[in-house]
């Protein structure tokens, strides 16, 4: 078992917008330099704190969208309407705004290339960001381990990174994506549209005897879901890792 | 609302003992006194609604360890957590 690293404690730095790109309606990606940056690995998170005038401070984390490979520290954010930060943080920020982060933080829902495979992945709604980050690092790094992710959204227009996950698939170099649309769908769509049950894992996922590495990430409830079915479906639990967003991600 | 929707990962404990430890914690493992399992902290179940941040095992929900910060002291509690391997 690899020894995890010393790190020093955690502190918080200020980090300064450089960039802010639409993904859907509800979601944003915020591009962040971060002078010191000390370099992060796929899934991993950071926090993130908002201080009022009145010195009211809300704190929330949010995944890494960007992978290790890349300078710049990406943060891709879903407007939650009843949420404390991300409002703020979809709606409100400017480029040159400054923002009080700290991170990297966490070791266990982490994929890199020496991990190895074959990396699935099951995403829910704004839950493919830390799996973006660990495909985007599958890509940079020139790994072929076969990947696949299934990923559940609200409707088409809801998808996040559709046109890269097209992209990345077209490389034909082992990445598939499954997506599933749960609320409704385009015309003439003739994927999954259902919430991801059993069946559909059963259908789609590597089956277990190919011992896959497994990430879940989503609300709660998909994740308990989608975790209680490839058990079921024979995939160890020590295999699988998984990260809830909780009732609200904030 | 159904009290397991506000469970997440142990995860989630990760910014908070980050302020503590030194080390990477979420990989660091834990043995449940309760059921003998072993697992490393991001893999245990968090709750961090209550007035402080609980700790479960995620084979048989005992309490593993209890966090409670003010100001700029914290109160860890080791429950039903046998031993803590760090690093």
């Amino acid at each position: 078992m690899a020894r995890t690293a010393v790190l020093g404690r955690l502190n918080w730095k200020l980090g300064e917008v450089v960039e802010l790109i639409d993904e859907t309606p509800r979601v944003r990606s915020i591009a962040l330099d971060v002078p010191q940056w000390p370099g992060h690995r796929a899934g991993q998170h950071i926090d993130v704190r908002l201080t009022a005038e009145d010195g009211y401070q809300a704190q929330r984390s949010y995944s890494i969208a960007s992978p290790p490979d890349q300078n710049r520290l990406m943060l891709t954010v879903e407007r939650l309407s009843d949420g404390e930060v991300s409002p703020y943080l979809v709606d409100e920020l400017r480029p040159g705004d400054v923002i009080e982060l700290r991170g990297p933080i966490g070791g266990y829902f982490v994929w890199e290339a020496r991990i190895g495979g074959p990396l699935l992945l099951v995403g829910g709604g704004s839950g493919i960001v830390p799996l973006m980050a660990m495909l985007r690092h599958r890509a940079a790094s020139g790994s072929t381990e076969p990947a696949r992710l299934i990923y559940s959204s609200r409707s088409f227009e809801d998808i996040i990174f559709r046109e890269e996950l097209e992209r990345l698939t077209a490389r034909s170099d082992g990445v598939e994506v499954i997506h599933t649309l749960t609320r409704s769908q385009p015309p003439g769509w003739n994927g999954y549209a259902r919430r991801i049950d059993a069946q559909m894992l059963a259908d789609t996922a590597f089956p277990p005897a190919s011992r896959p590495v497994t990430y879940i990430c989503g609300p709660t409830s998909f994740v308990e879901a989608a975790s209680r079915a490839l058990v079921l479906l024979g995939h160890k639990a020590k295999r699988i890792r998984t990260e809830r967003f909780g009732p609200t991600g904030g | 609302m159904d009290e397991t929707n506000l469970m997440v990962d142990g995860n989630a404990v990760a910014g908070i003992l980050g302020e503590v430890f030194v080390h990477e914690m979420t990989s660091a493992r834990v043995a449940c006194k309760g059921c003998g399992e072993i697992e490393p902290i991001g893999a245990e179940h968090a709750y961090m609604q209550a007035p402080g941040i609980v700790l479960r095992c995620c084979h048989c929900e005992e309490v593993l360890l209890v966090i409670t910060q003010r100001g700029g002291r914290y109160l860890l509690g080791f429950k039903e957590s046998r031993w803590l391997q760090i690093g």
